[in-house]
């Protein structure tokens, strides 16, 4: 057999698009899924890919899910890539999460508080019970009962600590300049805990599950009580230069929590508790709890404590963070490495010849 | 108001096509490349100087305007897109048609040397004028090049910034239409 | 391709990384922090290297992409193509007509001349990541030129096995004064590096890293004066262009041993074909059998 040089790479990747088109669709029997059953069917998948993509847009996000077949991960990849190439129009003011429109509001530390506890649509006490039920077609459900709000103001189990100088201060407004961002700016070290913030916000969800889960675990621990985790809709608003004064530009879905952990106090700060914090695009209570804790854990450095777990060391758990970065390093082993694999078989044929003559 | 003059006239392949100059010119000392042929920038600005300016400096980047050339200053901030900075310590580029001290400019530091300033340096000619012999990476052997409105003691000043390396300032020389450069890992002396 | 700035990236990019370009040029074999931005391809598959080359890349330039020496491996294809899409520039696969070569894992056989930019594909930017994983750290054994760990590991290889056992990503000196990762191409290739009149460009898209080597530039591997740097290729010659000197690739051929030898380098093997070389498998060759 004569040796041919491996050509046709441009018509390989061609078919494999083609054939990757048609898996995609599946067959062709099956009426083809659109966006807006995408959207409203699989919210918390569109949730997940915004947050990850950061990027809030529902309807793209469900054609991110559509053209990755689910892959939530390739999805936000191609969130984030279109992202990219926005142009920056400018930078919203904080959002008010005190202000949220509550749909779910649930604290671990007090029984009931101004504006109470409210359950919303949540999976906690469902059973885990496949629901034979929806494999059929089914009806839409009954419109579910709602009680009328009890408080218009809810205020934030924190806010109600801090009003007895219990629990340290959020630290946002002391900043003393803009809010890193690191869509822009490459990371560096130490970096500040707005940047880190930032970084676990469109970190993967697996990992700060895993890594807060770790926490829990022994490994970096920080007694963690759920203040609050709250669901809902909150406005964002802008301050055009040329305006001079907020206008509102939309509502976003936010989670957010709230942890408190204990803090013995130190020499210049009296026994007080702290705070991990976790704000996510969406309805993502899990990642939202699992990016509370391990905040917590990355303030160890400023609270005098021992950092020797793995969540305690800020670069490892900002370099680890992403999945678009993590995917791609690790995928990207399926490459050829013809080059720097032939080196090393010749480098350990060498070796093995000369261990024996040696032998 | 010298606003009314414009910038690149296709942003994007005069961007592009000035880069390339200067990223020949940087990377070999002492050569001579043309930049900013068609642009038409206020006094005191020359073309070369002002197509470096419009290619690098923006909103991201903090742009020191030398006294000399505040005339310019309405023109670059439009330009441009940024807020000049006042602190030519404080700049990442400084342009000026009189050799400040480098002293006086950001040289970096030990783990950050690229975060020092690059100075836009206009000069009266490129090509004509006193030799200055280069070396160092970038050239296979010592260059010349010669320019007129270098200050007499240049090379021990320059000398100075060298020794600093891997800290120090780069220098981007600009007449009419025409940019040289010397990055701080380069020897001066006269030729 | 509509919708879409030249080369892809917006200018005000453009500009960020110009500017990270000329700080690299000016500061030989140093790494300087770049905002990297997400690419439509995944990071890993040369998002640094594409950010480069875009950032350089004008309409007048003629581009070749390779991967592992060769023009037409799916990802040197995916990568040209990208940019014939987004900047519309003239590509070739001729080493000596190529004004910009962006690469992964090698460089070209035929060297390099004056004006030509090579863009290396960089997944590792940092020499002392397996002796230090903190960049904080290793950030500052760059600023003091600590590089002893670097040859202590490097002594331990020549004291085990009698030789330095690292057989690509080969760790370089520039300019006398930064340690630097040549990228993962084979120890081979290392000494072309070695005041190479082209100017040589690196780009990390995930590690958020550019830096440069200019033309004429002292590029040393590092070595031992009792056990000088010295590199490997496979004993054989090329089978389609019986080439002695270039990188070879090896094939497996059959289930009984059977292995062939070929350029990695596909444009210098069909240059030297075309001129009338010939190697064990060549057709005539095959006749003649």
């Amino acid at each position: 057999m004569a040796y041919v040089a491996v050509k046709g790479g441009e018509r390989a990747i061609d078919n494999a698009h083609a054939w990757l088109a048609e898996d995609r669709r599946g067959d062709p029997a099956v009426p083809e899924i659109t966006l807006a059953q995408i959207q409203q069917q699989m919210g918390r998948a569109v949730d997940r890919v915004m947050a990850e993509g950061a990027l809030y847009d529902r309807e793209l996000a469900a054609l991110a899910i559509k053209q990755a077949q689910g892959d939530l991960i390739e999805a936000a990849f191609l969130l984030r890539a279109y992202r990219t190439t926005l142009p920056r129009f400018g930078y919203s003011s904080p959002a008010d999460t005190a202000a949220m429109r509550i749909r779910r509001r649930v604290s671990a530390v007090y029984k009931d508080l101004p504006g109470g506890q409210v359950l919303g649509p949540t999976y906690d006490y469902t059973h885990r019970l496949l629901d034979f039920a929806l494999a059929a077609d089914g009806r839409p459900p009954a419109p579910a009962a709602q009680a009328p709000a009890e408080a218009a103001t809810m205020p934030r189990v924190s806010d109600i600590l801090r009003d007895e100088d219990l629990i340290e201060g959020d630290g946002a407004r002391d900043l003393g300049r803009e809010p890193g961002d690191l869509t822009r700016e490459p990371l560096a070290f130490p970096a500040p805990r707005d940047v880190r913030l930032q970084a676990l916000a469109r970190g993967d969800e697996g990992f700060l599950l895993a890594m807060g889960y770790s926490t829990q675990r022994g490994w970096g621990g920080s007694h963690p009580f759920v203040g609050e985790v709250r669901v809902g809709e909150v406005a964002i608003e802008i301050v055009p230069p040329e305006l001079g004064f907020a206008i509102d530009i939309g509502d976003v879905t936010l989670t957010e929590c709230q942890m408190v952990n204990q803090f013995k106090g130190s020499k210049t700060k009296p026994p007080q508790f702290t705070r991990g914090y976790g704000l996510v695009f969406g309805h993502a209570e899990r990642k939202a709890m699992g990016m509370a804790l391990v905040d917590r854990a990355m303030r160890a450095e400023e609270f005098g404590e021992e950092a020797t777990a793995p969540a305690q060391n800020v670069e490892f758990m900002l370099y680890h963070s992403d999945n678009i970065e993590g995917t791609g390093f690790v995928e990207h082993l399926k490459l050829p490495h013809y080059v720097d694999f032939q080196s090393e078989l010749e480098t350990i044929r060498r070796m093995r010849r000369e261990a024996e003559v040696v032998g | 108001m010298s606003l009314d003059l414009p910038g690149f006239a296709d942003p994007v392949a005069d961007a592009q096509s000035a880069f390339r100059a200067l990223l020949d010119a940087m990377s070999r000392p002492g050569t001579i490349r043309a930049a900013g042929t068609a642009l038409m920038p206020p006094a005191p600005l020359d073309a070369a100087t002002a197509a470096v300016l419009l290619t690098l400096v923006d909103g991201d980047a903090k742009l020191h305007i030398g006294p000399d050339c505040a005339a310019a200053r309405d023109w670059l901030v439009f330009h441009c897109g940024t807020d000049p900075c006042a602190d030519p310590a404080a700049a990442d580029f400084v342009v000026s048609t009189t050799l400040p001290d480098f002293a006086t400019l950001s040289s970096g530091s030990d783990e950050a040397p690229e975060s020092s300033a690059t100075l836009v340096l206009q000069v009266e000619a490129l090509g004509r004028g006193t030799a200055w012999r280069l070396a160092g990476p970038g050239l296979a052997a010592p260059a010349t090049l010669v320019v007129t409105g270098l200050p007499a003691d240049f090379a021990a000043r320059w000398a100075v910034n060298h020794a600093l390396f891997p800290r120090g300032v780069d220098l981007v020389l600009c007449a009419g239409s025409q940019l040289a450069a010397i990055p701080r890992t380069a020897t001066v002396t006269e030729a | 391709m509509t919708g879409y700035n030249f080369a892809y990236l917006d200018e005000q990019t453009k500009r960020m990384i110009r500017r990270a370009l000329l700080k690299a040029v000016a500061i030989p074999g140093h790494q300087v922090p770049f905002g990297s931005r997400e690419m439509p391809l995944p990071y890993g598959w040369g998002t640094g290297g594409i950010q480069v080359t875009a950032a350089v890349l004008g309409a007048d330039d003629t581009l070749k992409v390779i991967d592992q020496g060769a023009d037409d491996t799916t990802n040197a294809v995916s990568i040209r193509r990208f940019f014939a899409r987004t900047a519309g520039v003239a590509t070739t696969t001729d080493t000596e007509a190529a004004t910009i070569i962006q690469t992964r894992h090698r460089i070209p056989e035929k060297p390099l001349r004056d004006g030509q930019i090579i863009v290396y594909q960089v997944p590792q930017p940092e020499p002392l990541s397996k002796l230090e994983p903190s960049r904080a750290e290793t950030r500052r054994m760059h600023a003091l030129a600590e590089y002893g760990a670097m040859h202590v590991r490097l002594y331990e290889d020549i004291t085990r096995f009698g030789h330095v056992a690292i057989s690509y990503d080969y760790p370089v000196m520039v300019n006398r004064r930064f340690l630097m990762a040549p990228s993962p191409i084979p120890a081979f290739d290392n000494p072309k590096m070695h005041m190479m009149p082209a100017l040589q460009l690196f780009g990390a898209g995930r590690e958020q890293r550019i830096y440069a080597v200019p033309p004429y530039t002292s590029v040393e591997s590092l070595d031992f004066d009792d056990h000088p740097f010295r590199t490997t290729r496979a004993p054989h010659p090329c089978g389609l262009c019986g080439a002695t000197d270039a990188y070879v690739d090896e094939v497996v051929t059959d289930d009984r041993g059977g292995r062939l030898y070929v350029c990695s380098d596909t444009d210098h093997c069909e240059t030297r074909r075309d001129a009338g070389h010939t190697g064990s498998e060549s057709p005539d060759q095959e006749q003649a059998a």
